[in-house]
């Protein structure tokens, strides 16, 4: 249980009538890079309150550290560090002011962190005084990442840090959080780029405020083998709807420029291709494809929906 | 106290950047106290008045050399009797004395333009004394306190009670809840900083601001607006201050319960500016309103601090002659206070 970071036990959580949280259970473990991957909505943003102790949980636990997030919220508060989805640092402050003023609100300065922040911050440090919101999105990412890594927390609570950002900007941010990850930190990020998975240790799956399934990246993707082709024809859209009624397609969709088939055990590319030339579309071609963490996605939640 | 002094510090970054605001709040209670003390003023001032007579005698002589001799008054002529009417109408002239002998004793009638309530009120009782000087019993009226009836006066309490609970809610308000806005006060929760620390590194810079806005408006009461100075000085400050303090604690309240700066502000200005103004005695005398809106204007403290303020400024009253409204502000102070913190306390989500 040591090599537990994070606990999230049966957490539930709803506005109203509306759950954003239903019994919602995984574990992080120490020093792990995990991955919250759902689409908006999804309940992410909620369980990372819970997590910051910003809400309780309405039914089940959550803990870090062995410390529940309800009862020894106080002693939490200086082990985290956390990365609000919405840009949360004081625009009207420059960059330095905004680091040393949340440096101190823990007791820290800006020098006895610097050596943790140093691989975010060193591209921050050649303007100190520029105001915070006069930053570019990647650049005002670094900062709060900075900001809530400026007590040298044990555990890192990212949500959504890189949604706006972009593509350069969002690898080097997976870089750092990895050197991170490397130094001993736990962290838990959440992302609504289906891509960024692979970049996590392990991964959560949710939607509709449910982990579908929790595991490394590869090992959910490597269930999916041989349950998915690849579909091209020179007219995409008959081919879309004529693949919705051949024999041992569970699911197609468009990805990218083709179209991607969630097939069943008894699926034979050459008769789909026989119904295809059927229908009028002789040029079809199918061939097995290498499914991605967006495939799974799609295959968890139309079972879901069923 | 160093994370004390970090949140006071951020804090007066945010004031002192935000320029336009603040220059607003220092600027704004000099321009209200001057624009009241100087420009503004409900004084009858160039009432312009006609004496009629019907025959000539030595009283509407009299009168009409007091007239002369009155700055409040312009004389515009003697004219006939018959004339008044289309002279007032025609709006040569704000008032007449009309003087008539019926049965050998000259009879007084005073006829003024009303069509403006305060100046006509005013004006009727000026020249009523007036008139009255020049017959042959006086009638003296002594007017205490304020013996010129001068407006500025009255305003300079009216003006502070305004806008100290307009200046301290407000900001207070839209400070707190632009934190709420903008996620910071998530950030500021989640650390290991008391939430009462928060509120209370937000309102200490607050009171600061308010007392040079104390200071700057009291040097203009005193020193332009010639309100007499003396001991009772001492006591209008501490009075002030706690004011201040209830109308830093009425913006805490407001910002627990919105989430929205524009709100924080609308209800601001919805709570405080109106009644304020119309009920807190400040431009209407709280005696002259239904029995109902003066239950309602018992619970706006600016009708306390009003009442006080004219008491030791104009008055200059002993702190003793104050000690109901003293009583009544630091209740209304601990009540808001205390159900301001308990609420901002409780408020996470």
């Amino acid at each position: 249980m040591s090599d537990t970071a994070i606990n999230v036990s049966g957490v539930s959580y709803s506005y109203g009538d509306i759950k954003a949280l239903d019994k919602v259970s995984f574990a992080v473990r120490s020093g792990e890079l995990f991955g919250l991957i759902g689409p908006d909505g999804a309940g992410k943003s909620t369980l990372y309150r819970i997590l910051a102790t910003l809400a309780g949980p309405m039914d089940g636990s959550a803990s870090i550290l062995g410390l529940d997030v309800v009862g020894e919220s106080r002693r939490l508060r200086s082990i985290i560090g956390y990365m609000p989805e919405k840009f949360s640092l004081y625009p009207d402050m420059s960059v330095m002011e905004n680091l040393r003023f949340f440096a101190s609100l823990y007791g820290s300065d800006v020098d006895e962190c610097y050596s943790l922040i140093e691989p975010v911050f060193r591209q921050l440090a050649r303007f100190p005084d520029r105001m915070a919101g006069a930053l570019s999105g990647g650049m005002k990412q670094k900062l709060a990442l900075s900001c809530a890594l400026a007590h040298r927390p044990s555990v890192l609570l990212l949500d959504e840090p890189t949604t706006g950002v972009d593509a350069v900007s969002r690898s080097e941010f997976w870089e750092v959080l990895r050197a991170l990850r490397d130094g001993g930190m736990t962290i838990l990020v959440s992302t609504s780029y289906m891509d960024e998975a692979s970049m996590c240790d392990r991964v959560a799956m949710i939607d509709n405020g449910r982990v579908l399934a929790a595991d490394t990246p590869e090992a959910l993707v490597a269930c999916m083998d041989g349950s998915l082709y690849e579909a091209r024809s020179g007219d995409m859209y008959r081919l879309l709807a004529a693949l919705r009624s051949t024999p041992g397609v569970a699911d197609c969709y468009t990805f990218g420029a083709s179209i991607h088939l969630a097939v069943t055990d008894d699926f034979d590319s050459e008769a789909a291709k026989r119904h295809l030339a059927a229908a009028g579309i002789p040029d079809a071609d199918i061939v097995p494809a290498k499914a991605t963490i967006e495939d799974l996605f799609i295959k968890l939640t139309s079972h879901a929906g069923q | 106290m160093g994370i004390f002094a970090s949140l006071i510090k951020k804090e007066a970054l945010h004031i002192v950047r935000d320029r336009r605001t603040m220059l607003l709040t220092l600027l704004m209670p000099l321009a209200l106290l001057l624009l009241f003390g100087f420009a503004i003023s409900t004084e009858v001032n160039n009432v312009r008045v006609v004496v009629a007579a019907d025959r000539h005698s030595g009283v509407e002589r009299g009168v009409i050399e007091r007239l002369r001799a009155n700055e409040y008054f312009t004389f515009e002529g003697l004219v006939a009797p018959t004339d008044v009417e289309a002279i007032l109408r025609g709006g040569g002239a704000d008032a007449a004395l009309v003087m008539v002998e019926r049965e050998g004793a000259v009879r007084t009638q005073l006829i003024v333009d009303a069509s403006n309530p305060v100046m006509g009120r005013s004006a009727a009782a000026y020249l009523s004394e007036v008139a009255a000087g020049a017959a042959d019993t006086p009638l003296i009226t002594t007017t205490l306190y304020n013996p010129q009836m001068k407006s500025s006066y009255n305003f300079v309490p009216g003006i502070m009670g305004m806008i100290f609970i307009l200046i301290c809610a407000i900001m207070t308000s839209v400070s707190i809840v632009s934190e709420k806005e903008n996620g910071t006060m998530n950030l500021l929760l989640v650390s290991p900083v008391k939430p009462g620390m928060v509120i209370f590194g937000k309102l200490v810079p607050y009171f600061i601001l308010s007392c040079a806005i104390l200071a700057v408006m009291l040097g203009v009461a005193y020193s332009l607006l010639d309100i007499p100075f003396s001991e009772s000085a001492i006591w209008v400050v501490a009075l002030s201050l706690l004011y201040i303090v209830l109308s830093l604690s009425v913006g805490l309240l407001v910002s627990t319960l919105v989430d929205t700066q524009v709100s924080a502000l609308v209800v601001s200005a919805m709570l405080f500016m109106l009644p304020v103004v119309m009920l807190s005695g400040m431009i209407f005398p709280i005696e002259n309103m239904p029995l109902p809106l003066q239950w309602i204007s018992g619970i706006i403290p600016a009708r306390w601090y009003i009442a006080a303020m004219r008491k030791l400024m104009i008055q200059q009253l002993d702190p003793g002659g104050i000690w109901l409204e003293s009583v009544i502000l630091f209740a209304m102070t601990a009540v808001v206070l205390g159900v301001a913190i308990a609420k901002s306390g409780l408020k996470r989500s």
